[in-house]
């Protein structure tokens, strides 16, 4: 008889693997993906392949030359931080921006913590936020390139983001906008926030394959939807209603895929709402107050600082503790 | 709707692949090696001497202490050796060795078929019966049945819940006993609740059993006894866990630290409950049980289930079911996720045993741990509210006090945690270690304010 | 303008003041009386903070040393003599010398000898190994292999041998803090004497179990024959549940011993002669025959003896 194996139990696994999760989230970004692509065209298309590659090809040298592990390419979180990072860019980047800020991702901000797992801050953020300060000129170019399917109110709104347009001029020069538009194809703005309804679709998909749960979320959409209203309320003329708010910018994609990233967000659930609610709040503080029409990234940045303190405070409910 | 614990659990495939086959009888071996340490607690000492013929169902071993059982001759024979034998994980403890010789049975033991459905009113008789016939639970902590059934004074059972759940995958030996010996396991259960005061019985069982279901409740209705009823589960892992299935059933918590009997609850196995039909009603003691033979690996037509006698040879069984299948990488004792791998094949069944499981490579060979992503998928998955990612990190750095905080105490070790980690890291082998240093630190603190008390007392007395 | 200075200069100066008066009060309220020698001791200590003496680290030694006040119970077996000399100086008490001591792994339990039975899919520790089972070879009492002693080392002197699947220690940076010997589960690593010149002995096994099982389990286990306890002149050897120990203060390094074990059990090391078996086992033989005789001569004297004086206590018994 051929010797048997011998552990401690469990003896069976689930399918599961960081892998399989990881691909959900790069599948659940998918219909984001191919909607910037068909309107952006060739351009986005590099871009997308630029920053994957560049952060495939960072952590590969980073594992194997400098902290000699084993390639942990395999499990697909580079390519989810190349994926986000360039839709969380605007399309006409230049090429070598992208590179700098792939390069940023993992090389500094993940890699010099320990690799996966490891990081405080969620790379692909840290590196948009990185870029923004570095070169606002190529970040804040919301110039339209030629698309495989002409858009047919890309005219009227390039140039300059909704918020944009909300930061220089006020209210009453967003009176052309429905939201219909937004829902689906809302020009202008980093790629992967021209539809909403693209981006919902990946955040069911997401909650369907459980790989996340909504709390962070819905508390996010929560908090700016209540934050706007009450300012709303106050002065109609002065700011936009809650909808505009959740739906412009870029909301759904950092709260969906950016601060439900599993190593950077808080693990109860309660912790996830103070985490959520914490980035609707500093997000609105900074789009109504600050000096940058949007305040999405710097929310998520901010707060993912603050996560060791909550898991610190928030903990799992026991059971038999009540 | 159907109930079940709110916190946590997995859903594992669930795997019931022989839950068609109906129980064999094993023919007997020439050989068996009864162990003296076949329940919790201290192992049992030995009152039989080299040489000795014994009967089937005579007792040769008596409780090594308050926590302890009778052990019983599973055949008829000659004893030939009292001496220590390797365990299933390799580890030494007294054996005691039998030629077989025929089945002939001790006097007063009814083998017959007929059901005794009178329940005896005699609450110490029937108390001494359940403990001389040497009963344990045999849901898997093989605790001795007595103790449990005599809660300590002050203490009132509110209900008598008869675990029927098996929630382990593979293992089909108590749907089988739900299905073919349904009387008496209902029996069993009026024969407890009358021990406990007349307390209501639940039988729990999980909806992917429908011929256990529909059996228990047929014969609930037909024999009729007052406040045993059948209750329906849903499908989640780990519902057999003591505290779980009292949370599923009863809506109530257990402390941590207590005891089920502090919310008034009380947990019987079904194969403990048929165990206790047999010991009251027949006078036989416990020496069989049902045990499955099934795995990933195996085909459906080798699967089994068996009525054994303590002391069988697994190699014996194995060989008699057909052999180990070329494909088996793993053999496990009891279900997959709590059960014991088999490290030695020559090692004995015990009242406990449940199963004889062959896990193919693929499907059981641990892959390569990764980085933990921080995904907190464990701590949903613990039925505890524990955070095993937590736990792990603090027992790798021996932060025994920290993990006391964090209650690593509380852990059940069904193993969901490692089930569900998606970096495959072995949470559960290191908290269960963590568990072992921080159980023992509150054990030797309870001993120590025992002594200190004891010696204030001692003082003032003076 | 040069008001501004002035006030700013001053008020930060004041402040100063102030703050330092508030730390001084504070320092002399909360001062903690300490014993001078604990700093003392403390200085001439390793340093290493390993725990080898029995204490949380070195400054807590000191303390224990002081509060002792004398070096009885107390040693640290990193620095040695030489170390506890110069404490002995600082206390002004007597030295107790500790002879030198090296970590021993008692196993020798290698792929060869000790052929593998199953495999351990679990974590890769000792401890958890020990948990789960006995092992996974047929031996339940030896090296498990998983390296929990090499984890523990600080000083980097103990290594697995990939080909043996041991440990093995390096004699020259070993403390003999004994970590590794509180690390093992199945207690296999002992602090042995270093011996003279490294030169020292012993039994390299644990195993418990009786002859025909170990030999079953194992090729170079000690079978507790109890050969090695009969040899053995200066009654250095115990047999206790089947397994030989060699008391390291009694043994005088004859390696009659080593030389007799009939599984080879018994290990010489650093000895500048390679094992003479036969002329040890001559030699034994030999010490045997001349015993047997002076036995047999002595046995005659003594009957003699016994003879002349039954004759002489004869006469007596008959007059009486």
């Amino acid at each position: 008889m051929k010797n048997m194996l011998v552990s401690n139990s469990p003896h069976v696994h689930s399918p599961l693997s960081t892998r399989r999760l990881m691909l959900d989230v790069v599948i659940a970004l998918l219909p984001a993906t191919v909607v910037s692509v068909l309107f952006y065209g060739w351009s986005e298309l590099m871009l997308l392949a630029v920053s994957i590659a560049t952060c495939l090809g960072v952590e590969w040298l980073v594992t194997r030359f400098l902290l000699k592990q084993k390639c942990t390419l395999g499990d697909l979180s580079a390519v989810v931080t190349g994926l986000l990072l360039a839709l969380n860019v605007p399309p006409t980047c230049p090429w070598w921006v992208m590179f700098i800020g792939a390069i940023f991702a993992i090389g500094a901000i993940k890699m010099t913590f320990g690799g996966i797992g490891q990081n405080v801050f969620n790379p692909a953020i840290a590196a948009r936020v990185f870029l923004l300060i570095s070169f606002p000129a190529a970040m804040t170019n919301w110039a339209v390139p030629a698309g495989f399917i002409h858009s047919c109110c890309a005219d009227s709104v390039s140039g300059a983001t909704l918020l944009g347009i909300l930061a220089e001029g006020g209210v009453k020069e967003l009176a052309g906008v429905n939201y219909l538009q937004t829902l689906f194809f809302n020009i202008g703005g980093s790629a992967g926030e021209i539809s909403a309804l693209a981006l919902l679709l990946g955040f069911v998909y997401l909650l369907c394959r459980r790989v996340i749960k909504p709390w962070i979320t819905l508390s996010i959409w929560g908090t700016v939807a209540l934050f706007a209203l009450i300012f709303w309320l106050i002065s109609p003329a002065k700011y936009p209603d809650p909808l505009f708010n959740l739906l412009t910018g870029g909301v759904l994609l950092g709260s969906i895929f950016m601060a439900t990233d599993y190593v950077t967000s808080p693990m109860s659930n309660w912790g996830g709402v103070v985490y959520g609610v914490g980035i609707g709040l500093l997000t609105m503080l900074i789009r109504y107050f600050g000096s940058y029409p949007e305040g999405v990234s710097f929310a998520i940045l901010f707060m993912n600082a603050l996560v060791p303190l909550i898991n610190k405070v928030f903990h799992q409910h026991k059971f038999g503790r009540a | 709707m159907k109930k079940t614990f709110p916190i946590g659990g997995v859903h594992p495939n669930d795997n019931k692949i022989s839950r068609n086959c109906a129980i064999e009888v094993l023919p007997l071996p020439q050989t068996v090696y009864i162990s003296m340490a076949q329940h919790l607690g201290a192992p049992a000492k030995p009152v039989v001497a080299v040489g000795d013929k014994v009967k089937a169902g005579q007792v040769i071993a008596e409780p090594g202490g308050f926590i302890s059982a009778f052990v019983h001759s599973s055949v008829s024979g000659t004893v030939k050796s009292i001496a220590p034998r390797k365990d299933i994980s390799g580890n030494s403890m007294t054996h005691v060795e039998i030629a077989v010789e025929g089945d002939e049975w001790a006097e007063g033991i009814d083998l017959s078929d007929t059901l005794v459905t009178e329940i005896p009113t005699d609450r110490a008789a029937v108390l001494a019966k359940i403990q001389q016939c040497g009963v344990v639970g045999l849901g898997g902590a093989t605790f001795p049945a007595h103790v449990k059934l005599n809660p300590a004074p002050g203490s009132k059972a509110e209900c008598l819940i008869l675990n029927g759940a098996e929630c382990e995958p593979f293992l089909t030996s108590d749907n089988r006993i739900m299905i073919e010996r349904s009387k008496e396991i209902v029996i069993g259960a009026a024969i407890m609740k009358m021990v406990l005061g007349g307390c209501p019985a639940v039988i729990g069982i999980e909806e992917n059993k429908p011929e256990a279901i529909a059996a228990m409740q047929k014969a609930v209705a037909e024999l009729a006894y007052e406040g045993i009823s059948v209750m329906v589960l849903k499908k989640k892992y780990p519902q057999g866990g003591e505290k779980q299935l009292i949370n599923a059933v009863m809506r109530r918590q257990v402390k941590s630290g207590g005891l089920p009997i502090s919310v008034g609850a009380v947990v019987q196995n079904v194969a403990t409950s048929l165990a206790v039909y047999e010991a009251v009603q027949k006078n036989k003691p416990l020496v069989t049980n049902t045990l499955t033979v099934t795995g990933d690996c195996l085909p459906v037509e080798k699967q089994h289930n068996y009525l054994f006698r303590i002391g069988m040879p697994l190699s014996y069984i194995a060989e008699y079911a057909g052999g180990v299948p070329e494909a088996a990488a793993k053999i496990v004792s009891g279900g997959p996720m709590m059960g014991r791998a088999i490290a030695n094949m020559d090692a004995c069944t015990v009242k406990g045993s449940s199963s004889l499981l062959y896990l193919s490579e693929q499907f059981t060979k641990r892959k390569e741990a990764s980085a933990c992503i921080r995904c907190g998928k464990c701590a949903d998955a613990c039925p505890m509210g524990l955070e095993p990612f937590l736990l792990n990190k603090l027992a790798q750095n021996g932060m025994t006090e920290e993990l006391e905080a964090r209650s690593v105490q509380d852990c059940i070790s069904c193993g969901c945690c490692q089930f569900t980690c998606p970096a495959n890291i072995p949470l559960l082998d290191t908290i269960n270690l963590a568990k072992g240093q921080v159980l023992g630190i509150i054990r030797a603190r309870a001993a120590a304010a025992k002594a200190a008390a004891e010696a204030a007392k001692a003082a003032t007395q003076k | 303008m040069n008001l501004t200075i002035l006030w700013t200069v001053l008020v930060i100066t004041l402040l100063g003041v102030v703050l330092a008066a508030v730390l001084y009060l504070v320092a002399q309220k909360f001062k903690v009386e300490e014993d001078p020698r604990i700093d003392e001791i403390e200085k001439v200590m390793p340093g290493a903070n390993c725990g080898g003496c029995g204490f949380a680290g070195c400054r807590a030694f000191a303390d224990a040393c002081v509060k002792a006040g004398n070096l009885d119970s107390n040693f640290c077996p990193v620095g040695g003599n030489e170390t506890m000399k110069k404490v002995a100086a600082v206390l002004g008490c007597a030295a107790v010398e500790q002879a030198p001591k090296v970590a021993v792994v008692r196993c020798n339990g290698t792929c060869e000898n000790r052929p593998k039975i199953n495999e351990f899919d679990g974590l890769k520790s000792c401890r958890v190994k020990a948990a789960c089972y006995s092992g996974d070879t047929g031996c339940s009492y030896g090296c498990l292999g998983c390296g929990d002693c090499v984890a523990v080392c600080g000083n980097d002197a103990i290594h697995m041998d990939p080909a043996t699947g041991l440990p093995v220690v390096d004699e020259e940076k070993c403390s003999a803090c004994g970590k590794c010997a509180k690390a093992c589960p199945k207690n296999i690593i002992e602090l042995r004497n270093k011996g003279p010149r490294g030169m020292r002995l012993y039994v390299s096994c644990v195993n418990k179990d009786k002859g025909p099982a170990v030999k079953k389990a194992c090729a170079a286990a000690c079978i507790g024959c109890g050969i090695c306890a009969k040899t053995c002149t200066k009654d250095a050897i115990t047999v206790e549940a089947n397994v030989a120990y060699i008391d390291f203060e009694k043994c005088k390094l004859c390696r009659e011993c080593e030389a007799m074990c009939p599984t080879g059990a018994i290990h010489g090391v650093n000895f500048p002669k390679e094992l003479d078996k036969e002329g040890i086992k001559a030699r034994i033989q030999e010490r045997n025959r001349k015993a047997k005789e002076a036995e047999a001569a002595a046995k005659a004297a003594a009957e003699a003896a016994a003879k002349a004086a039954e004759a002489e206590v004869k006469p007596v018994e008959k007059e009486a």
